[in-house]
């Protein structure tokens, strides 16, 4: 069985189709990153999956549960962790507060318990030294190793990365980035939405190349970035190597 | 002396009305306040408008006509309250509405990226609201809460006009005896003014000790 299956997904925003028929899946430790040019969806399709954002059509699956049509969606969320642009920490509770909230208020654990495994995550992104801090004592990119522990504390099946370095710093990319790597190697499931294209030849299991609300194209990062079978995946990917021979 | 020792035993009698009449007003509304916030921020459309027509009447209506109707108005239908609580449902009915309009800024303040990391723990929107909004929209509110308690400490001397003995009536008593109104009220207006000082500066020390470490635009999202 997949972990999770994406058949049909459709959203709207009014007048404008968001989302237009997303269909693909993911195997239990596979890293699958989606690319595109900005506001093409990939943002709103992420949400779709834990239902931040109500799809209008489709059906997805996870472990065979269907996500759409059940009746606690709380329920399935913990199994989902999201990692997101903007970080959002909560501003009032320290780092380890931050990270063990979920598993103390949510999953109800004993608060020995929760703190143990909140420290652990927070070791595994190398913030265990924060713990008392607050986020807003945090540069960008330790607030985003917060988010990523956070994310993990839930011990979810899945975590989705909405561009997580894409409102950091140039320098401060490159901790979050090794986290991630980490992580893949870890057999974290992930499913990353993101512009850093060195990163995710490297690190992609597969790459989904996403525009207009469309699945243009998919396939192993060889294919994609050596090969694309359509001309628009090239031209988009020709956009970051000309950028990058110009500079 | 004497006679100053004896106006001022009078004049703080008053001055404990006063305060009582601030503190119990203030917390009515603040009660009142965070369920017109809540209706206004979270509730249905239906829920939301009349919140809003509450929050707007009270706010366009002078409190002296508020505590008229209250005090001489509803014993028209047998309901009859002594000046001291009907000055209490005046004021505090009127500072909701106020407070309300604080406390829905101090939500909303609290920014959507948080609310959906919460969600996306898995948190119902009742876990969101007491473990992420509102402890921070508490503290959003307390800066602007100072305001108005002053405003609510002032105008609890219009309670004069249902027969209160707060301090301004005391004081008034005294003028009556004395012929001293430039003394008498003098005194009155710095007590008031103490307080005032007093609970601002008080105030700023809480802030202070509630603030969140690093945090300090209030709020307002940074990266």
């Amino acid at each position: 069985m997949k972990l999770l299956e994406v058949k049909n997904l459709k959203k709207r925003y009014k007048n404008k189709e968001v989302l237009k028929d997303i269909s693909f899946d993911m195997d239990k430790t596979e890293t699958l990153v989606v690319i595109g040019p900005s506001g093409t969806g990939k943002s709103t399709m992420l949400k779709c999956i834990n239902r931040l954002v109500e799809p209008d059509g489709g059906q997805i699956l996870l472990n065979g549960q269907d996500v759409i049509k059940a009746r606690r969606i709380e329920k399935i969320r913990q199994r989902i962790g999201m990692v997101f642009q903007e970080f959002n920490l909560f501003n009032h509770l320290t780092v380890l507060d931050n990270v063990r909230i979920g598993p103390l208020k949510v999953k109800k654990l004993q608060k020995s318990v929760a703190t143990e495994l909140a420290m652990e995550n927070l070791r595994k992104v190398g913030l265990a030294s924060e713990a008392k801090s607050y986020p807003a004592q945090l540069s960008g990119g330790q607030k985003q190793r917060v988010g990523i522990a956070r994310a993990l504390a839930m011990e979810p099946d899945l975590i989705m990365f909405d561009e997580p370095t894409s409102a950091l710093d140039p320098e401060l990319i490159g901790e979050v980035l090794e986290v991630m790597r980490k992580l893949a190697l870890d057999g974290m499931t992930m499913l990353i939405v993101t512009h850093e294209m060195g990163f995710v030849r490297e690190i992609a299991d597969r790459i989904i190349f996403m525009e207009n609300g469309e699945i243009v194209e998919s396939g192993t990062p060889e294919k994609i970035f050596n090969a694309p079978e359509k001309e628009r995946t090239h031209q988009f990917l020709n956009q970051f190597t000309k950028f990058w021979r110009e500079k | 002396m004497e006679f100053f020792l004896s106006s001022m035993s009078v004049i703080l009698r008053g001055t404990g009305v006063t305060v009582k009449l601030t503190v119990t007003s203030l917390f009515l509304g603040a009660i009142i306040a965070v369920f017109v916030a809540l209706a206004q921020v979270y509730g249905k459309w239906w829920l939301n408008f009349i919140a809003t027509a509450y929050e707007r009447v009270l706010r366009s209506i002078p409190i002296l006509i508020i505590m008229f109707m209250i005090f001489f108005g509803l014993p028209t239908f047998g309901i009859r309250f002594d000046p001291f609580i009907a000055a209490v449902i005046s004021l505090g009915l009127r500072s909701s509405a106020y407070q309300s309009q604080i406390f829905r800024g101090a939500l909303l303040a609290v920014s959507e990226g948080q609310i959906m990391a919460a969600r996306s723990l898995g948190m119902t929107g009742v876990q969101t609201f007491f473990h992420i909004s509102f402890p921070q929209a508490v503290r959003f509110s307390i800066a602007p809460m100072t305001n108005e308690f002053t405003i609510v400490l002032k105008d609890t001397s219009i309670a004069y006009a249902l027969g209160v003995t707060e301090l301004l009536r005391e004081g008034t008593y005294i003028v009556s005896t004395t012929y001293e109104p430039l003394l008498i009220y003098s005194m009155c207006a710095a007590i008031y003014f103490v307080i005032t000082f007093g609970t601002n500066k008080f105030v700023s020390i809480m802030e202070k000790g509630f603030a969140i470490p690093g945090y300090e635009v209030r709020g307002v999202e940074r990266g």
